[in-house]
């Protein structure tokens, strides 16, 4: 009997990344366009796993997911023991555009989700010419907080429990169940601080309406999507951000919420193939 | 129908579901299970009334109704009548769907104690949009 392989590798990249070596947990499958896809705050690339799975987009792109440092099964550097994780904008970007370098793409596509879908907001600010083309899902340059992130890793509440419990009201209710659980599985695994580290850019640091202007979808196309259900990033956050990108194009997603590729990974595709399908069919 | 009167039906008929809560979670193994570290009185604010739900170990043992005179209840969650009933549709609109996006909003307040609250949260809020489960029972019975 032959073993059921799915088509997607998973290596280990040894990199530099903020003056120090990594060493990143990267999947992909499928040839074709780099397409780079980062995951939410406190979760990993699993979540992208039914992408790397999909031949309607593997036989055009090269899907590719890495667990971020501490997430996953990507190691924290070493030290990391003597320090608090704090991601920023700045190393947020220069992580994606180092992972780019290392992996030897050339002019990839850029879909990042909550956090991912906010940093490649600035990734079109400051690297546009860098990337053929950049998706955000459930992205916004602000929205309001809802929720004191020192809840997250306290030694009287369990972290993993309540990061879950947190998120798990952004699925929508249409979301097959298994699926729902499974993205808030991922919650559950996460390190101590690092959903709480991770939203210190979402937070604190990366409030990025200032650089919105400096936007050119000329150079990059920059595609929005955010699902109906997540209240989070709203679908009111992120039209208030396109408003102020001349040329980015916003789907709000009926029946997903904010972990569209996870949470209801048929319903998401009726929506990202169409996008996908148009950056494939327009001159790089 | 005057406005308050239109209120106080709405009132009623959120504290009838509620009052359904200890049979719907004796309904839930895998509910009561999760709350299994949990034992308090829970206020539950529909409009003007407070209700008190007795938790003990994850079982719903009791759903009275105020007013509670020299009662403390270590925390207590309130919304208005009607944001209760939309909250308890059984496919809820988008912002009606979760206690915290009804909180996020301003439509639904969490004040007291909030280690419990947030040491529990998925087994409150599950607990919480338990009613919409008696929507359910009808479709069930076809099969």
């Amino acid at each position: 009997m032959t073993p059921h392989f799915e088509p997607v590798v998973g290596r280990y990249l040894h990199l530099q990344l903020s003056g120090r070596p990594h060493r990143l947990y990267v999947e992909e499958a499928g040839q074709g366009i780099p397409l780079v896809c980062l995951h939410t705050a406190g979760a990993d690339a699993r979540q992208f796993r039914h992408l790397l799975n999909d031949e309607a987009i593997t036989s055009h792109y090269r899907v590719i997911a890495f667990d971020m440092p501490w997430h996953g099964k990507s190691s924290p550097p070493e030290g990391f023991e003597h320090e608090e994780y704090l991601l920023t904008t700045a190393t947020y970007t220069q992580m994606v555009v180092d992972v780019c370098n290392a992996m030897c793409v050339d002019k990839p596509v850029v879909m990042g989700c909550s956090i991912g879908g906010r940093i490649v907001l600035n990734l079109a600010a400051e690297h546009a010419t860098r990337f053929r083309a950049l998706i955000g899902l459930e992205s916004a340059a602000y929205q309001q907080p809802w929720y004191d992130t020192e809840w997250l890793n306290r030694p009287d509440v369990h972290g993993g429990e309540v990061c879950a419990a947190l998120v798990s009201g952004l699925m929508a209710p249409q979301s097959p169940a298994a699926n729902r659980a499974e993205t808030l599985w991922m919650y559950k695994c996460g390190g101590p601080g690092i959903f709480k580290g991770d939203l210190h850019f979402y937070r604190v640091d990366g409030d990025l309406r200032d650089v919105l202007a400096r936007i050119d979808t000329q150079a990059c196309p920059l595609y929005l999507l955010t699902g109906e259900y997540d209240f989070s990033c709203t679908p009111e956050d992120t039209q208030r951000t396109a408003a102020a990108i001349p040329g980015a194009e916003v789907t709000v997603m009926k029946e997903l919420g904010h972990f569209p590729m996870s949470e209801n990974p048929a319903q998401f595709r009726r929506y990202i193939l169409p996008v996908l399908e148009k950056i494939r069919t327009q001159a790089p | 129908m005057s406005a308050v009167t239109a209120q106080e039906e709405a009132t009623e008929r959120v504290i009838r579901t509620f009052e359904a809560l200890p049979k719907l979670a004796s309904e839930d193994p895998i509910l009561t299970r999760r709350g299994r570290f949990l034992t308090c009185d829970i206020e539950v604010g529909v409009g003007a009334v407070p209700l008190s739900i007795s938790i003990v170990e994850g079982r719903v043992v009791a759903v009275r109704r105020g007013p509670f005179l020299l009662k403390a209840h270590p925390f207590s969650i309130s919304a208005e009548p009607d944001v209760w009933l939309r909250f308890h549709q059984p496919m809820p609109a988008p912002g009606d769907h979760d206690l915290l996006a009804l909180t996020k909003t301003g439509r639904a307040r969490v004040s007291g104690d909030l280690v419990p609250f947030m040491g529990n949260l998925q087994y409150i809020k599950d607990l919480l949009a338990l009613p919409r489960n008696l929507a359910k029972p009808q479709r069930e019975a076809k099969h």
